[in-house]
C-alpha cells in the first residue's frame, strides 16, 4: 500500500517537477532570445559597422628581444635578422624530389635535411617548418629569380639571435630555441601565454631562461585591412609590441675571454665576483659550446656530439661541478681555529711528515714526505702543511667545523641567477647518519680538515667563500644581473646587492689569514710562480683535488690523464681593498700552484693591468728558492 | 503480421521494423536540426567538411536507432557494470593515463585510445537512475545521499584531470536524476548555499591559471584579444551583425574571413546566428524548446523509475549543452569547450547526443513491458 502511494507520489512529484524544469527552461531560453534581439536588433548597426570593417585582421608583431650587454657596454647576446626558406610539407607531394631540385638553387646539406625532420616532428599541420636558414645573398637572389618552381615554399624574414662570442659565455648566457610543446604548456600554466603569440623563441638557458620574462617583451598586435580574399592592403593601427628589457650584466667580456684563453687546452671552470656587491664578473666552464648552433634547431648528430663527449661541454662546471676543495679549504680551517680558540697565532707544532689519531695507529701522510718541520699557523697556510689541519680538525671536530665552515656557503647554493646550481657538501655526523645509517668515525674528521673526504664544493662556492675572507664576513648573494633599462619608462634600474649574511669576525685574525694568503703568492709559497712579477697585491692558496685515491705509500695513483688530480686556486686583490675574488678549478691540471694559480694569475694582470702578461705566471721565482716553491702543492 | 508480397512490401516492412521505436516527434525535431546543421557547417567550412559531417550523423542516427530497440529493462541490468568499468577506467586515467594538451584523460590501451569520462557522460546517470530504481520502495534521504555520492566520485577523477567543462556537465546530468527523483527543496537549498562557499575557495586554490584566465576574459574580452577573447569579440560581432534576418546561407563574412577559428565546431552557433539571424535563431531555440518538452513528456509518461529519471535527466542535460554553448558564444557566459548539441560538427559528440536520445526512444516505446 505504502509501496504504491510511494510510487504514486514519486510520478506526481516527477510531473510537477518536470513542469518547473520546462518553464526553467523557458526563461533561460527567454534570457538567451533578449540576448541575441539585444545584439542583433539594437545593437546590429554597431555590429554591423565593426563587420564591414572587420576586413581587419590581427597580425602579432614580435617584440624584439632584451639585448645583453657587459659592464663596459659590450653585446654579448643581441637580435639579428635574415631570410629563412621554410616549406609546408602538406603541400608537398615528394619532399625528396624537393630537396633535389631546391638544392639546385641553394645550398642544402644532411644537417638541414635532418633539423627538418625533427622541427617537423614538433610541428603542427601545415605549418612551416624551415629548411634553410640565414640564406646568403646570393642564394636570396637566386630562390626569388626561380621562386615560380617552388609552391608550397616560402622565403621569410626571420628574426634570430646572435651570440657573438660563441662558446666563451655559453654557460653564462646559455641560448633561446624554439618554443616547445612543454615550453607551450609552461607559459599556459603561468598565465604568459598571450604575450607570445606568434612568438617563435623562448630562452632555453643560462641568463636568457632565468631573465626570459624580462627578455621576451609582450607581444603586440597590428589591425591590416585584408580584402575579401583575406589580403593585407593597409595598416589601419596598432598596439605596439613592448620591447624585452636590455640587461647590463656584472660580466666583464675582455675578463670572461682572457680566462678562457688562459685555459689553453685545459678544461675546467672559473669564478670571480667583485667582494664589494656579489657581482659576477666572469663565469666560465670549459670546452664550452656554441650557443649559435642551438637558436635555429641543433640537428641531432651535433647534438649527440656535445651530448656524449667525454668532455662534457653541455655541463657548467661552475655550478655543477662538485670537487673536493683539497687545501683551499686550509684559510677557513686556520680562520676557525683562532676564532674558536684552539689555536693561537703563534702555536707551532713539530710536523713528522703525518699525523696519527693514536700512537702506532694509520698514518696520516703530508704531501711533503719528510714534513715541513716546526709549523706555525703563517707558514701552515703559506706551505699548505697538512699535518698541522690534521691535528686541528681533529681537535675541532666535525660538527663544530661543520658549522663554521657552513657560514662561508659551503653546502648550500649560493642562489646565483641561474638555474641548476648544485649545493655541494659540508657534511656532519647526522648527515652521515641519514645518508649511510653508519656512525661518523674520527679519521673521516681528519681529512675532512684537508678539504677531502665527503667534502664536496662547486667552483661558484669556492668564489663565494673567498669572496668573504676578501670583504671580511659579508656573504652577498652573486648577481649576474648589474642593471636594466624599463622600456615602459626608458628609466635604467641598478640592481642593489643582496646581503644573505654578514659574520662576526675578529679583524685581527682575518689580517694573519690574509696575510698569510699573500705570502703563497710571493717566494716561499705554493704560487710563487704565478705570484711573480706581479704590479698589484694578491693573496691566493692552492689546492689539489683528487680524483683516485693514494696508495698506502701516499704516492698518487694516476693512470691516464684523466684520472691525474683536479688543480685548484682561489685568489683576490689587492690584498687591502679587493675588487675581485676568484676561484680556478682545471681538471686533470695536477697541482693547483702550477696550472690554476697561472690562469688566476692572466685573469688578475687583466683586471688590474687591462693586459695580458703572457709567460708572467711561467716565470721562475726570482730570488732564494726555499723548500717549497719548486713543485707547488702536491696531492696532499 | 502480415507481410506484403514483393519486394517494395519486404522494404517497407523493413523501414518499419527499423524505425518501430523511433518516437515520429523527437526524430523529425532531430532531423531538422541536423539539417540545419547541414547547411550551417558547409557553410563555415566552404563544403570541406561536408562528407566527414554527413558519415557522423548517419553514424549517431544508426547508433541512435539501434539503442531505441534495447528495452530499458536490459538497459539496466547495463547500468551498474557500465559505472563500474568507467570507475576503472578512471582510476586507470589517474594512473597511467597520457597527457595531452596538459590534461590526463586518455587512456592508451595498446591498440586504441579512450576517453573514459565520455563513458561517463551516460553511465553516471544511468547508474543513479538505476541505483534509485531499485531502492524505490522506500526511498529515504540515506538513498538520495548515496546517489551523490555515485555521482561525485567520478566527478571528481574528471575535475582532477583536469576537464572542468566535462565534470560539469556529469555534475548536472546527476543533479537533474536527483532532482527528478524528488530531492527534498530544502536540500537543493542547502546545495546552492554550500556552492556559494565552495566557488570563492575554488577559485583561491584548485583553479588553475588558464581556466581564472576564461573566466576573467569573460568580463574583459579585449584585455586579450589576439588570445582567449578572441574568439568571443569575433563571434559577437558575427551575431550582431546577422542582424534580424540574417546575411543569407553563404554569405556570412566572419567565418568565410577567418576571423572566426572554430566556426564549425564550437563556434558554429555564431556563424548560423550571423547567416540566419534573429529569426534562424529564434527557429533553433524553438526546436531546442520543443525537443525538450517532448522529452520529458516522453519521460513523464515511462512506466518504470528508471526510465523516468534517466530520459529526464538526458533531455535536461542536453538543453544543458544547449544553453551553455550559446550563452558562451554570445558573450553570456565563460568559454567552455562545448559544442552546440546536433549542431556542431564533431562525431564524438554527435554519437553521444543521439545515443541518449536513442535510450529515450526506448523508453518511450516500451512503457508497457516494465512492471510499475
Amino acid at each position: 500500500m505504502s509501496e504504491f502511494i510511494n510510487t504514486a507520489w514519486r510520478r506526481e512529484e516527477f510531473r510537477r517537477r518536470s513542469q518547473i524544469a520546462v518553464w526553467v527552461v523557458l526563461g533561460l531560453f527567454g534570457v538567451l532570445f533578449l540576448r541575441f534581439a539585444w545584439l542583433q536588433l539594437i545593437q546590429h548597426d554597431r555590429y554591423s559597422a565593426l563587420s564591414e570593417n572587420n576586413r581587419v585582421a590581427l597580425v602579432p608583431n614580435i617584440p624584439p628581444r632584451g639585448v645583453l650587454y657587459d659592464r663596459n657596454g659590450v653585446v654579448l647576446a643581441s637580435g639579428d635578422w635574415g631570410y629563412a626558406l621554410e616549406v609546408v610539407p602538406e603541400k608537398i607531394p615528394d619532399l625528396p624530389a624537393l630537396w633535389a631540385q631546391l638544392g639546385e638553387v641553394v645550398r642544402i646539406e644532411e644537417a638541414d635535411l635532418r633539423r627538418f625532420r625533427r622541427l617537423r616532428e614538433d610541428s603542427r599541420p601545415f605549418e612551416a617548418v624551415p629548411i634553410r636558414q640565414r640564406l646568403t645573398e646570393t642564394e636570396v637572389a637566386r630562390f626569388a629569380a626561380q621562386r615560380y618552381r617552388f609552391p608550397g615554399v616560402e622565403m621569410r624574414t626571420r628574426d634570430w639571435r646572435s651570440y657573438p662570442f660563441g662558446p666563451t659565455f655559453s654557460h653564462l648566457i646559455g641560448y633561446i630555441g624554439r618554443i616547445s610543446q612543454k615550453d607551450k604548456l609552461a607559459l599556459q600554466e603561468a598565465g604568459r601565454w598571450s604575450a607570445y603569440r606568434g612568438a617563435q623563441y623562448i630562452g632555453k638557458a643560462g641568463v636568457e631562461k632565468r631573465y626570459e620574462e624580462w627578455l621576451h617583451g609582450q607581444t603586440g598586435f597590428e589591425h591590416m585591412e585584408v580584402d575579401s580574399g583575406g589580403r593585407a592592403l593597409r595598416s589601419l593601427g596598432r598596439t605596439p609590441a613592448q620591447a624585452g628589457m636590455n640587461l647590463s650584466l656584472h660580466v666583464d667580456a675582455g675578463l670572461q675571454q682572457v680566462a678562457e684563453a688562459a685555459f689553453g687546452p685545459y678544461r675546467g671552470a672559473l669564478v670571480a665576483l667583485d667582494p664589494n656587491s656579489g657581482g659576477l664578473l666572469a663565469l666560465l666552464s670549459k670546452p664550452g659550446y656554441d650557443p649559435n648552433l642551438f637558436v635555429d634547431g641543433i640537428d641531432v648528430d651535433t647534438w649527440r656530439g656535445l651530448n656524449e663527449s667525454l668532455d662534457k661541454p653541455l655541463i657548467n662546471r661552475a655550478l655543477r661541478g662538485v670537487y673536493p676543495p683539497g687545501s683551499t679549504i686550509k684559510p677557513f680551517m686556520a680562520l676557525a681555529g683562532l676564532e674558536l680558540g684552539l689555536r693561537k697565532p703563534s702555536d707551532s707544532i713539530a710536523d713528522p711528515g703525518y699525523f696519527s689519531l693514536s700512537a702506532g695507529g694509520h698514518r696520516y701522510r703530508d704531501w711533503k714526505k719528510d714534513g715541513h718541520g716546526t709549523v706555525d699557523m703563517h707558514k701552515s697556510i703559506v706551505v699548505s702543511c697538512d699535518t698541522y689541519y690534521y691535528r686541528l680538525a681533529d681537535e675541532m671536530g666535525i660538527e663544530r667545523m661543520h658549522d663554521f665552515l657552513s657560514q662561508f656557503g659551503l653546502g648550500e647554493r649560493s642562489g646565483v641567477d641561474l638555474d641548476g646550481e648544485l649545493a655541494g657538501l659540508m657534511p656532519n655526523a647526522e648527515w652521515k647518519a641519514k645518508r649511510f645509517k653508519q656512525p661518523w668515525w674520527p679519521g673521516e674528521t681528519v681529512i675532512a680538515g684537508i678539504g677531502q673526504g665527503y667534502v664536496l664544493a662547486t667552483p661558484m662556492q669556492l668564489a663565494v667563500a673567498t669572496m668573504m675572507i676578501a670583504n671580511e664576513g659579508v656573504l652577498y648573494r652573486p648577481q649576474i644581473v648589474r642593471a636594466w633599462r624599463d622600456p615602459k619608462d626608458g628609466r635604467t634600474h641598478t640592481a642593489a646587492p643582496e646581503v644573505v649574511r654578514t659574520l662576526k669576525l675578529n679583524p685581527e685574525h682575518l689580517r694573519l689569514v690574509k696575510a698569510a694568503m699573500q705570502a703563497v703568492t710571493q717566494p716561499g709559497g705554493t704560487a710563487a710562480g704565478a705570484g711573480a712579477g706581479a704590479a698589484y697585491t694578491f693573496a691566493g692558496k692552492t689546492g689539489t683535488a683528487q680524483v683516485v685515491g693514494m696508495d698506502t705509500a701516499g704516492r698518487s695513483v694516476s693512470g691516464s690523464t684523466r684520472h691525474r688530480d683536479h688543480a685548484l686556486f682561489i685568489a683576490f686583490a689587492p690584498v687591502d681593498k679587493p675588487t675581485i675574488a676568484l676561484a680556478v678549478m682545471v681538471e686533470n691540471g695536477g697541482h693547483g700552484g702550477s696550472t690554476a694559480a697561472p690562469i688566476a694569475r692572466k685573469v688578475l694582470d687583466y683586471w688590474f693591468l687591462g693586459q695580458t702578461t703572457p709567460g708572467a705566471a711561467v716565470m721562475p721565482a726570482p730570488g732564494p728558492a726555499p723548500e717549497v716553491t719548486t713543485g707547488g702543492d702536491h696531492a696532499d | 503480421m502480415q507481410i506484403e508480397p514483393g519486394l517494395a512490401g519486404i522494404v517497407r516492412e523493413g523501414v518499419r521494423t527499423v524505425f518501430r521505436h523511433a518516437d515520429p516527434v523527437l526524430l523529425g525535431l532531430i532531423l531538422a536540426l541536423l539539417a540545419l546543421s547541414t547547411l550551417t557547417v558547409a557553410s563555415a567550412t566552404s563544403g570541406t567538411y561536408l562528407v566527414g559531417h554527413l558519415i557522423n550523423m548517419s553514424v549517431a542516427l544508426v547508433a541512435m536507432l539501434m539503442l531505441s530497440h534495447v528495452p530499458p529493462q536490459v538497459l539496466i541490468r547495463f547500468a551498474i557494470p557500465l559505472y563500474v568499468l568507467g570507475v576503472f577506467l578512471l582510476l586507470g586515467v589517474a594512473v597511467a593515463g597520457d597527457v595531452v594538451n596538459g590534461s590526463r584523460r586518455w587512456l592508451n590501451l595498446g591498440v586504441t585510445r579512450i576517453q573514459p569520462s565520455e563513458l561517463m557522460r551516460l553511465a553516471v546517470p544511468m547508474a543513479m537512475a538505476a541505483y534509485l530504481h531499485y531502492r524505490q520502495e522506500h526511498l529515504s534521504s540515506r538513498h538520495f545521499a548515496l546517489a551523490g555520492l555515485l555521482l561525485v566520485l567520478p566527478v571528481g577523477f574528471i575535475l582532477r584531470q583536469p576537464d572542468l567543462g566535462t565534470s560539469l556537465l556529469i555534475l548536472a546530468s546527476g543533479f537533474f536524476v536527483l532532482f527528478l527523483a524528488g530531492l527534498a527543496w530544502r536540500v537543493m537549498a542547502g546545495l546552492v548555499l554550500l556552492l556559494g562557499a565552495i566557488v570563492p575557495l575554488a577559485w583561491m586554490f584548485f583553479l588553475h591559471d588558464y581556466q581564472k584566465q576564461r573566466v576573467l576574459t569573460l568580463f574583459d574580452p579585449t584585455s586579450d584579444p589576439l588570445g582567449a577573447g578572441y574568439h568571443i569579440i569575433q563571434s559577437t560581432i558575427a551575431i550582431g551583425s546577422g542582424g534580424l534576418f540574417g546575411k543569407g546561407w553563404g554569405q556570412g563574412t566572419q567565418a568565410r574571413l577567418d576571423f572566426l577559428p572554430e566556426g564549425h565546431t564550437d563556434f558554429v552557433f555564431a556563424v548560423y546566428s550571423e547567416e540566419f539571424g534573429l529569426l534562424g535563431n529564434l527557429l533553433l531555440l524553438g526546436i531546442y524548446a520543443a525537443m525538450v518538452t517532448r522529452g520529458l513528456t516522453l519521460s513523464y509518461n515511462a512506466s518504470g523509475l528508471f526510465g523516468r529519471l534517466l530520459c529526464g535527466a538526458i533531455t535536461l542535460t542536453f538543453f544543458t549543452y544547449a544553453l551553455i554553448n550559446m550563452g558562451m558564444v554570445s558573450g553570456l557566459l565563460p568559454v567552455v569547450g562545448v559544442p552546440l548539441p546536433l549542431v556542431s560538427y564533431g562525431g564524438t559528440s554527435m554519437v553521444t547526443v543521439l545515443l541518449g536520445f536513442g535510450i529515450l526512444m526506448s523508453v518511450a516505446s516500451n512503457k508497457s513491458l516494465v512492471k510499475t
